[in-house]
């Protein structure tokens, strides 16, 4: 028996292997940061350059706002049958000064969470396709307490 | 006092709202030909016709003004298509302005209609993986009322609203809906349906947040000295004050559809005024008229959390007070300054590119005193205002 097959739901915004972070992009003359990652431009009006590289963000932020998905949500969406309600939150990185949405960890739902709560990168399957490769997307989960030094 | 250069609102027309499921072309032309009834006119007058785009009716949609000049019968008028999702009503309004101030027609027809499938907005088909609207659908299942919830949250967690103040302005825009002909669902609710409504994305019910619709909506605009050559004055008429399409000042540190994340404020701080208070802001400096000169407005409540973030947008009450604003009477009908006399999204649901427009006939009719059953008293300013995916904020005055 082969294990499965997991591969990222999207290429280059999350890292694969732990620690799990989102992958941003910094512009290199300015420093301002983007999400998701992309190349071209920095989307700063009054900064000319062209170079965004791609850069690890921090792995915890806290929770900006939250909601809970009762129905499933249409295709392009692979909602697993039968649908299970779950929840997504709008997470601060304060050193990046953004706001990045994503799904809330399986089985924690809006009742769990609460604005300004410390949340942290981790990794779920998003959806099986019809090979039985899995398909790996970034979640938001509670975070664990800091490990003392 | 409108200016001699305020361009005058001629007809205007609407094919009710609804979900009939037919040719969105059909419904097109049912409002244009209720516009030039009510301005006078005949198709062969209007010359130049700007469409406002629906990207869910397959060509025909995406060139608009071509496809309802064709089904009227050519004539060779000038032309504008253009999309802007929720606000593309408002682009053919700014481009049939334009295009009169600068002189290059005397009078044009913007018109917009939609047939929507049923159930949640969906993106376009196909795996397009760079496009932000497959990547919140795809990865995160992040549905429109998902994002609406978001920003309800906020209030709830942030200023102390109440679900119950978010219904608050169901109950309101139903009620004056009941009235309108135009209006899809012409029934009141209370707040006691809101138990028996489930939950959509939490904290937002099923009545919280506005339905699809099939509709279409028509308005003729021209200049001063044509209205008075037809009208013989211009007493009485409805001018155009403002147009005011924005966008976003960077960082846009909102979290605002279709976006995954919002812009950094890192290296740039945020602009003193957030995005959809500077729609507001735009359109009342090009107006030189303020928050307190309105007698009503037409918002986008696209959830019923969305019409209270509108409210300290415009400036009806400072941020934070919205609910307490709803809970006062002064937003709905014999209130101080009614929002949503029409009913609003919540009495229509939405057909996309003609929702603007629809905004400006139901202005124009308050502004004529026409609006029966859902008048506002002695209507002199009104303003309607918008937000199209990406950016493209819309603001809208018609003054008396």
């Amino acid at each position: 028996m082969t294990a499965t097959e997991r591969v990222p739901a999207i290429d280059g915004w999350f890292t694969t292997s732990e620690p799990y972070t989102l992958i941003g992009a910094k512009c290199t003359d300015c420093a301002t940061y983007v999400f998701p990652p992309r190349s071209g431009a920095c989307p700063n009006p009054d900064c000319d350059s062209m170079e965004l590289e791609p850069a690890p963000l921090s792995r915890r932020g806290t929770v900006w706002s939250y909601t809970e998905n009762h129905y499933a949500p249409p295709a392009p969406y692979v909602a697993a049958e039968p649908f299970e309600p779950y929840a997504l939150a709008a997470v601060q990185l304060e050193a990046e000064g953004i706001v990045i949405l994503g799904q809330v960890a399986k089985g924690v739902m809006a009742a769990d969470l609460s604005i300004g709560m410390e949340v942290e990168v981790d990794l779920q399957v998003l959806y099986r396709d019809a090979d039985g490769v899995d398909h790996w997307i970034w979640t938001w989960a509670p975070a664990a307490p800091e490990a003392s030094a | 006092m409108a200016t001699e250069r305020d361009l005058v609102v001629l007809g205007v027309g609407m094919h009710p709202w609804g979900k009939w499921g037919r040719n969105f072309v059909e419904y097109g032309l049912v409002a244009a030909k209720a516009a030039l009834a009510d301005a006078g006119m005949v198709w062969r007058d209007i010359q130049f016709v700007a469409g406002a785009d629906t990207i869910r009716n397959g060509y025909p949609g995406f060139v608009a003004g071509s496809t309802f000049s064709q089904a009227m019968g050519w004539t060779g008028a000038q032309i504008s298509s253009s999309y802007a999702a929720c606000a593309s009503g408002a682009q053919g309004m700014q481009s049939a302005r334009a295009q009169i101030l600068a002189g290059f027609a005397d009078v044009a027809m913007v018109i917009g209609a939609d047939t929507t499938p049923k159930g949640f907005f969906a993106p376009v088909g196909g795996e397009r993986k760079e496009d932000p609207d497959w990547q919140r659908f795809h990865l995160l299942g992040a549905t429109n009322p998902a994002f609406f919830a978001l920003n309800a949250r906020r209030r709830i967690d942030v200023f102390g609203d109440t679900p119950d103040d978010f219904a608050m302005v169901k109950v309101k825009n139903s009620k004056a809906g009941v009235a309108n002909p135009y209006a899809r669902f012409r029934k009141e609710f209370t707040l006691d349906d809101f138990a028996g409504s489930p939950i959509v994305s939490d904290p937002l019910r099923l009545l919280d947040i506005c339905a699809t619709s099939d509709g279409a909506a028509a308005v003729i605009i021209c200049t001063p000295e044509y209205a008075k050559a037809k009208l013989g004055t211009l007493e009485g008429t409805v001018r155009i004050r403002a147009v005011a399409n924005t966008t976003p000042t960077y960082p846009q540190v909102r979290l605002e559809l279709p976006d995954i994340a919002t812009d950094s404020n890192a290296v740039v701080a945020a602009p003193a005024l957030g995005f959809k208070d500077s729609v507001a802001h735009n359109a009342y400096e090009q107006a030189g008229l303020g928050p307190e000169d309105l007698s009503c407005a037409e918002v986008y409540d696209l959830s019923t959390a969305l019409e209270l973030d509108w409210y300290e947008n415009l400036g009806l009450c400072p941020e934070g007070e919205g609910a307490s604003l709803v809970r006062s009477g002064a937003t709905a009908l014999g209130g101080r300054v009614p929002v949503n006399a029409s009913g609003g999204l919540a009495s229509f649901g939405e057909a996309i590119p003609a929702q603007a427009i629809a905004q400006v006939c139901e202005l124009t009719w308050q502004l004529r005193g026409q609006a029966d059953g859902h008048q506002v008293e002695d209507a002199k300013v009104g303003l309607a205002i918008n937000q199209g995916l990406f950016g493209h904020g819309s603001c809208t005055i018609l003054s008396k």
